[in-house]
Parts: structure tokens; C-alpha cells; sequence
């Protein structure tokens, strides 16, 4: 069960005035964290629970939902071999989160991704630039209501034929 | 006295040691690199975006073309997470099948690395073998698939076809011949002294640094860190086979190389186990309302057609929930995140692509060396653009 996982138990101690949801689906923990306490409780992972690998950061657009956007974690122990996802809600108003890059290096790519895609900004990042996309571009493609086949174009109609 | 100036000199997007639309900025100071800041999405396709607004089988031909030399490991990738997020079970022979043409895309996979990480360095007759050697894995996927590379051959609760009458024949000739070939290399190279000159404490990168950079798959096993997702997460019946996961040591190119040369020698273990392991069965998991029928009832029964045309053009509804599914792709840790709403289409799906993490060390990696080191350097790291731009 969730409750008995191993980092949901720690953070229950430490954190729990910034813990707002933990969830159990297809044996995989995901654990819903306040976004200004993120920095805390991924240092606190990495150090005292061994999750040592950041496997991927990335967001999700939730357009029409409040809070809109959720930041997404997913952490891997290579001692531990297990893993945990750590998630933080987003505000459309203040589209801003600390930079976990200083806790893991491979987050500095991974976030201007994020930047890229979604908008979101991080705090105290050293290089946040678009990755994937010109300087140039605008708009954020991976959300929601960025048009599949880009803003200068009709909407896509479904086959005529 | 000689004055110091910096030089920045651009290198790709157009160079034949990027492998692929790779640009990198190098600032240099004489031959020595200080700074290197790499510009990549060239090959951007938006996969993620264009995964929102298709069915769950409709993704599966997008996948092949991520990492484009490794199309069934990305395939694999992906239909285990749909299958984990339906929490369906594939029948054993649709899983050994899955490990047999996985481990045989690793060889292929890893071929290429050989092949170009040698010509970039000089061994010219290292790429023109592998290569020949490559194209017996692409016949068999074309025999099995149809096609060379976008082999779209996996689905989800399974296969797309049984096995064509003869395939354990043409493996098993691959089989018993590879490990050969492979011999042929390591003879060209092992011992070379131009090589060991190139590689021997090139590209150092220490475990606990390459861990923090997010560095997974060989690359990271040649800074001995001993871990495997196919050993220490299996997935698709990989507990049931033996092998081991090799370990470098100093942590340098040559390390990563002789790594890369291990798991190919593994990965023809692993087949030939596996393969001795098939037995008859279906291909299919027992889930209609997901699977395709079998083409026989597609064919001559009324129903069959409508249930083949409504998975074709409707797909199925997925349960609202959110998972991440990694494998081990020949580059790394690839992993599918997928979230559902409930409806036929992914509402998000984030690829995790081991190559754009790989990558984003490369300054650690070559800052302070030659820069006909940083040639060597991209070439340990094993980079496909298509996987780092998607």
C-alpha cells in the first residue's frame, strides 16, 4: 500500500504541512507536494532516501482545471531500485517553480524542455533557454490550447475525401 | 610572447561525427575546448503533441521513429506502458518473441555505435563490417515486418503477426555466426594502439557525476554502476533468462566500449535462451475490446470486420490513471509516462528519451580536452537526433 512506502512514510514525518495527496496506481507511488517546498523534499529524497537518479522531469497542462499545470517528477533509486513520482500543482497566474537543477544536474536540460513546451519558469535556473525550438518561437506547443497544426493555420478539419 | 584568444567555431548541424542534425558552439582556446554549448531540435517533430490527438494503436508507428536505429525497443517501450496502464497480460510466446527481437535490436543498435564511433576516430574498416553485419538483423525485419527500419511491429496485448515459417532458422544463423564477427572486431580494434590512444582516458566522467547528469543505459555501466533495468526491473520475462551486465572501471571511452562489445556477446545469449524457450501459443493477450482479431476473421466473418474496423477507427478507452513505464533501450533508460482521462487518445505522453539525457553531459564529459577528442566523445555517448529532438 502507499501509506507503508518507504518515502511516503519519511515525508509524512518531515514534510507534512506540504503534502497534499498520496496516490497508489498499478503498484506505481505518486506522491503530491506543495511546489514552494520542492527544492526540501528533493534534496531530502536524494539524500536520505537514495533516490539518486532523476529520471525525467516534465508537466502536464490540465487547461480548465484549477490549479492548471502539474509539474512532474519521476525519481529512480539505483540502490533501492524503486522508484517514486513526486508531482507539484501549478497556477496559471504565477507559472513559476524553484529550479531542482541544483539538486540534480540532469534537470537544468529537462527543465528549459519544460520552458520550452509549456511555459513554465523555473527559479534560479543557470541557462533557461529554449531547448527544442528557435529563440524566436512563439507559444508553448504542449499545451492545451496551442493548436496541433500551429497558430497560423486553419484548425484540421478531419479528412474531406 | 603569443597571445591567448578565445575562438568559437561552430560544428554542425551538417558534419558527419554529430551523427545526425547535431550543432554544437565550441569555444576554443588553440585546440583546447572551454566551452561547448550544444543546439539541438532540428529534428523536432512534436511526437508528444501529435500523441494527444491519436488512438493508442496509432501511436505505436510514431515511436519507431524516435530512436531510429532501435524501432522495436522504442515500440516495446511503449506498449508495455499501455499495457500496464490497462493492466492487460500478454500470453508468454508474444513475450519471449518481444525479448528475442528487443535483444536483436540491441545488437543492431549497438552495430551502428560500433560501426560510426570507429570511423569518426579513423577505423574505416571497422564501420564497412558492421555494417554488413547490421543489414542481416534489417533483412529479418523486413522478412518479419515489411519493413527495415519503422518495423511498427509490436501492439498493444501482443504481436501484429505470428512469425513468418523459417525466422528461428535465419536467427539462429545470426546467432551462431555474430559472436564471430564480433571476434573480427575486437581483433581490429582491442589492442590497436591508434584506438587505445583515442580512447584510453577519454571522456572520463565519474559514477557519482554521471548519475547526477542523468546518464543511463551503457554509458553509465562503463562508469561502473552496476545497473540494469532488464536485471533489476524486469519487464516482458526477462527475470527468466541468464545473463550478465557488464561493468567498466575507469570510467573512460574505451571502458564504454568494451561494455558495449559484453552486451552484444550477452545480447546473443539472451536470444538464443529465449529461443529455445518458444513454444507455440498465441500472440495475443485475451482482450478483445483492446486487441485486433486475427486476420482469418477479419476476412470471412461479418463480425470480425466490425471489430477489427472499430479498434482501427475508434481505438479503446483507457482507465483514467497516470503511469511511467522504462525499459531498457540499447541507449538507456527510454520511458513512457502516459496519462489518461478515461478517453481513446493519451491525454498527456511524455517520452523520456536516454539520449537527450546522455547528451546534456557532454560538456562534463570533453570540457579542457582536444578537440578531436569531442569527435571520440560523441561517439561513446551513442546518440540518435531523432531521439533527442522527437
Amino acid at each position: 500500500m502507499a501509506e507503508n512506502h518507504r518515502a511516503v512514510v519519511k515525508l509524512k514525518e518531515k514534510f507534512a504541512d506540504s503534502l497534499l495527496e498520496v496516490k497508489e496506481f498499478r503498484g506505481e507511488v505518486t506522491v503530491t507536494v506543495k511546489k514552494e517546498n520542492i527544492v526540501a523534499i528533493c534534496t531530502f529524497l536524494r539524500d536520505s532516501l537514495k533516490y539518486n537518479l532523476l529520471s525525467d522531469v516534465t508537466a502536464v497542462d490540465y487547461l480548465g482545471r484549477e490549479p492548471r499545470f502539474m509539474m512532474v517528477y519521476n525519481l529512480y533509486s539505483i540502490p533501492n531500485k524503486d522508484r517514486l513520482r513526486v508531482k507539484a500543482p501549478v497556477e496559471e497566474s504565477q507559472t513559476s517553480v524553484d529550479t531542482v537543477s541544483t539538486v540534480w544536474s540532469t534537470a537544468n536540460w529537462l527543465e528549459r524542455e519544460v520552458f520550452d513546451l509549456f511555459g513554465i519558469t523555473f527559479t534560479g535556473h543557470p541557462d533557461l533557454r529554449r531547448i527544442l525550438l528557435t529563440d524566436d518561437w512563439v507559444g508553448h506547443p504542449l499545451r492545451k490550447d496551442y493548436p496541433l497544426q500551429g497558430p497560423d493555420r486553419e484548425p484540421y478539419q478531419g479528412r474531406l475525401s | 610572447m603569443a597571445s591567448t584568444e578565445i575562438m568559437t567555431v561552430n560544428m554542425g548541424p551538417q558534419h558527419p561525427s554529430t551523427h545526425g542534425v547535431l550543432r554544437l558552439v565550441i569555444e576554443l582556446d588553440g585546440e583546447i575546448i572551454r566551452k561547448i554549448t550544444p543546439h539541438i531540435g532540428y529534428l523536432h517533430r512534436g511526437i508528444e503533441k501529435l500523441s494527444e490527438h491519436r488512438t493508442y494503436h496509432q501511436i505505436i508507428p510514431l515511436t519507431d521513429r524516435l530512436d531510429y536505429l532501435a524501432p522495436m525497443s522504442n515500440n516495446l517501450g511503449y506498449v508495455l506502458a499501455v499495457e500496464k496502464l490497462l493492466d492487460i497480460k500478454v500470453p508468454e510466446r508474444a513475450q519471449t518473441i518481444r525479448v528475442i527481437l528487443a535483444e536483436l535490436t540491441r545488437i543492431k543498435s549497438h552495430l551502428v555505435w560500433l560501426a560510426c564511433h570507429a570511423l569518426d576516430i579513423g577505423a574505416m574498416t571497422v564501420f564497412i563490417y558492421a555494417f554488413r553485419e547490421r543489414e542481416k538483423v534489417m533483412e529479418l525485419y523486413e522478412k518479419l515486418s515489411g519493413a527495415r527500419m519503422t518495423s511498427n511491429y509490436f501492439r498493444v496485448g501482443g504481436l501484429s503477426a505470428e512469425l513468418y515459417d523459417g525466422f528461428e532458422k535465419d536467427v539462429r544463423e545470426i546467432l551462431d555466426t555474430f559472436p564471430g564477427y564480433f571476434d573480427t572486431y575486437e581483433g581490429l580494434l582491442t589492442k590497436n594502439t591508434i584506438w587505445l590512444q583515442r580512447t584510453v582516458g577519454n571522456g572520463v566522467i565519474s559514477a557519482e557525476d554521471a548519475v547526477d547528469a542523468g546518464i543511463t543505459g551503457p554509458a553509465l555501466r562503463g562508469s561502473g554502476v552496476n545497473w540494469d533495468m532488464r536485471r533489476d526491473n524486469p519487464y516482458s520475462g526477462y527475470e527468466k533468462y541468464k545473463f550478465v551486465v557488464p561493468v567498466g572501471e575507469k570510467c573512460d571511452t574505451f571502458d564504454r566500449y568494451k561494455v558495449r562489445l559484453v552486451e552484444m556477446r550477452e545480447s546473443v545469449k539472451i536470444v538464443r535462451q529465449a529461443l529455445d524457450s518458444l513454444k507455440p501459443g498465441p500472440i495475443l493477450a485475451d482482450s478483445p475490446q483492446v486487441c485486433y482479431p486475427a486476420k482469418d476473421s477479419v476476412y470471412n466473418t461479418i463480425e470480425g470486420l466490425i471489430h477489427h474496423f472499430k479498434i482501427a477507427s475508434e481505438g479503446f478507452p483507457a482507465p483514467e490513471g497516470e503511469i511511467y513505464q522504462a525499459v531498457e533501450a540499447p541507449k538507456g533508460e527510454l520511458g513512457y509516462y502516459l496519462v489518461s482521462d478515461g478517453g481513446n487518445k493519451p491525454y498527456r505522453m511524455r517520452i523520456r528519451p536516454p539520449s537527450f539525457c546522455n547528451l546534456s553531459a557532454i560538456e562534463k564529459m570533453a570540457n579542457g580536452s582536444m578537440i578531436a577528442d569531442l569527435v571520440a566523445v560523441i561517439g561513446t555517448l551513442d546518440i540518435v537526433l531523432g531521439d533527442i529532438d522527437r
